[in-house]
């Protein structure tokens, strides 16, 4: 595990849930929702390290979002996952970090109906005229 | 009185085409706003009911110019969650396809910059020297395009060591053409005049935005996949990254063609040490792929492409997720194509990556109040060629 | 001679529509007209403008957005116009056939005169499909 790992688990020790360690360029922390901005901002600012994209998915446990960063100089790939409830799908937007984040924020709200709190443009991107609002048409069918 | 000018919606790149607007005040580009969804084909969601060997014919046909780049970053992110690592024979097929590709794709920038330029000279050139490319493409997997090379585990198909001499005939010949090309963009002062300076990203746009590929490295963002996080084959050949300062247009140009040098360089290398491999063993048998997450990326011509994977342990993705280049490099624009003339606008629009269908069918200006047409397509490449004329009648009277 | 034929007789403007397609169509049509094919040989020209058109072609899946776009493209074409669809997704919808957002194929939408099937079709399928068009009795 590389000292950066070390270095945020210390940092952000409660918000932390659990760090799977792939192999030395994969790893993936499970964090707390409330604490996304601090965490994000600190890889962001302090590491410099670049946001790629996030991928959102509905499990067992709710609406997963993993935040993919990468740090260019050592081919890290750190997964930021955080547990959303499925009833209260909210989430701060990190586009007050970086521009990077805006669009799949956007697209995550269409597929998935996730809620970006302070995001300046929670407009449609893909679904207009391709899908009706309210349609979520990456959640699993009720059952 | 502000007018908006759309360009789009149809833009020929990948997942999303887009409508852009030009909000317009005189000739001075104000503010751009996009609409997608134009060619949302819901991709991620059919990679669901797909089995893993059949995602791959999916994620070919994301985008067609890069073809090699989706299926390369999807092998890369199953071989993580299988935990395998293919034979050497395959590392090497791998990146002389995907190096191959990444000339394809630069040759068929080059000429469509110079058309919107109005040099089709530069234009049916490139395109001419882009044929030879295909052909081999043609020759290695029997398609021209989408060559359905990879799968789990290694190649569909072997290059054979006797196919290696027309390979490097054809790569003598690009060499020397690239060498025309290259002397006829960076010697000529009309093609300076016209875009140094012009649509400028500085190093901040970069990272704000979190642009990748040739746009990132033209503004000294030294971030390659392929030198970062090294798959296949690319951390056994020398090679090095191409990047430059300026962050213009003309930057962006520089660093395609003196990549282009590169991948040759480096497919020099592969075919020499793929002579050395023994011939046919080109993958590895993968019974089953384990539970699990996986992130796999490669850099494509037009940066990194990212996959994200799910598996629960059966034969189907659960959640694929799916990053071109051009999501991010896209949004850039706001960045480069405010502040400035109509003209340059589209210049700098093409600088990411050519869009060309879009700019000649779809784009049309209308005047927001009578909501009468302006310009036409044709006429907005009309107008951007026109500056260039009116530059080369300077330049003559200057000399 | 009838109308349509005489209408056909000489040079042919070509309009090119892509829907949701992945490019590869698109690059190929546009292969025709570079040097080793050339089809401004036979009089055939991109317009830039579906008023100045004689054949649509039509290529890439289309999706739910796209459909309103086609069928306005449709309308304001001059009559008779030829429609081709070229490349899998266009003649059926290919592999994006099962897709949500699917609303195609071409031929549902518009009716079709010639399909050009690959994927994609190399220049030579597209430079021999339009000619079997003109040919068609």
């Amino acid at each position: 595990m590389t000292s950066e790992i070390e270095n945020i688990k210390t940092r952000f020790g409660e918000g932390i849930f659990q760090v799977a360690v792939r192999n030395e360029r994969r790893v993936t922390l499970t964090v707390d929702k409330e604490k996304i901005v601090d965490i994000a901002g600190y890889l962001y600012h302090e590491f410099h390290w670049r946001f790629i994209i996030a991928s959102a998915l509905e499990s067992n446990k709710g609406i997963e979002i993993f935040y993919h960063f990468s740090n260019d100089s050592s081919g890290l790939i750190l997964n930021l996952k955080v547990i959303l409830d499925k009833e209260k799908t909210e989430i701060e937007s990190l586009t007050c970090l970086f521009e990077a984040s805006s669009w799949i924020e956007r697209e995550m709200h269409e597929i998935l109906g996730i809620n970006f709190l302070h995001h300046p443009n929670l407009e449609k991107l893909i679904s207009d005229g391709n899908w009706a609002e309210g349609v979520y048409p990456y959640r699993k069918e009720p059952s | 009185m502000s007018k908006i000018i759309p360009i789009g919606p149809y833009h020929p790149l990948q997942e999303e085409p887009e409508l852009f607007k030009l909000y317009c005040e005189g000739e001075i580009v104000k503010d751009i706003k996009w609409e997608t969804g134009y060619n949302h084909r819901g991709i991620e969601k059919l990679s669901q009911s797909r089995t893993f060997d059949q995602v791959f014919f999916l994620v070919e046909r994301i985008c067609g110019i890069c073809s090699t780049s989706h299926p390369f970053a999807f092998a890369n992110c199953m071989e993580e969650i299988a935990g395998i690592e293919v034979p050497d024979r395959a590392k090497y097929i791998r990146t002389i396809i995907a190096e191959l590709e990444r000339i394809h794709s630069h040759l068929l920038w080059v000429g469509l910059a110079g058309h919107f330029l109005g040099y089709n000279t530069v234009f049916m050139w490139a395109w001419k020297y882009r044929e030879p490319v295909l052909d081999l493409f043609e020759m290695i997997t029997g398609n021209r395009n989408s060559y359905a090379m990879f799968k789990i585990g290694g190649v569909r198909r072997d290059i054979e060591n006797n196919k290696i001499t027309r390979i490097k005939e054809t790569l003598d010949l690009v060499k020397k053409k690239t060498d025309l090309l290259a002397g006829a963009v960076m010697d000529d002062p009309v093609i300076h005049a016209r875009t140094k300076g012009v649509g400028i990203l500085t190093k901040e746009d970069i990272v704000n935005y979190g642009a990748v590929g040739p746009v990132a490295r033209a503004s000294g963002v030294a971030i390659d996949v392929r030198h970062d996080d090294p798959y296949a084959a690319y951390p056994l050949v020398n090679w090095k990254v191409i990047t430059a300062q300026s962050g213009d247009v003309f930057a962006k140009a520089e660093v395609r063609l003196l990549e282009m040098y590169e991948s040759i360089s480096i497919i020099d290398q592969c075919l020499a040490r793929l002579k050395k491999e023994k011939e046919g063993e080109t993958e590895i048998v993968v019974k089953e792929v384990p539970e699990g997450i996986g992130t796999g990326h490669a850099e494509a011509p037009r940066g990194e492409v990212f996959h994200f994977v799910k598996t629960d342990g059966s034969n189907y993705p659960v959640r694929h997720k799916i990053r071109a280049p051009s999501y991010v490099n896209i949004a850039t624009f706001r960045k480069s194509c405010v502040g400035q003339t109509i003209s340059d606008a589209t210049l700098s629009l093409a600088a990411v990556d050519p869009c060309y269908c879009c700019t000649e069918r779809m784009a049309y200006a209308f005047d927001v109040e009578t909501g009468k047409k302006i310009y036409n397509g044709n006429e907005l490449l009309a107008l951007s060629q026109s500056k260039t004329e009116a530059i080369i009648k300077r330049i003559k009277t200057e000399l | 001679m009838g109308f349509k034929e005489y209408c056909f007789k000489k040079s042919l403007w070509l309009f090119h529509f892509g829907g949701a397609s992945c490019n590869n169509c698109d690059i190929e049509i546009l292969d025709c007209l570079t040097p080793r094919y050339d089809v401004e040989r036979f009089g055939m020209q991109l317009v830039g403008s579906i008023r100045h058109a004689d054949v649509l072609l039509v290529n890439g899946s289309i999706n739910r957005r796209d459909k309103a776009r086609l069928l306005d493209l449709y309308h304001q074409a001059p009559k008779p116009i030829l429609v081709v669809a070229i490349g899998a997704c266009g003649c059926t919808g290919g592999i994006f056939a099962e897709g949500d957002t699917f609303a195609g194929p071409v031929d549902k939408i518009i009716p079709v005169d010639a399909y050009i099937p690959g994927c994609p079709p190399k220049p030579e399928a597209i430079l021999a499909g339009i000619v079997k068009l003109l040919n068609k009795k």
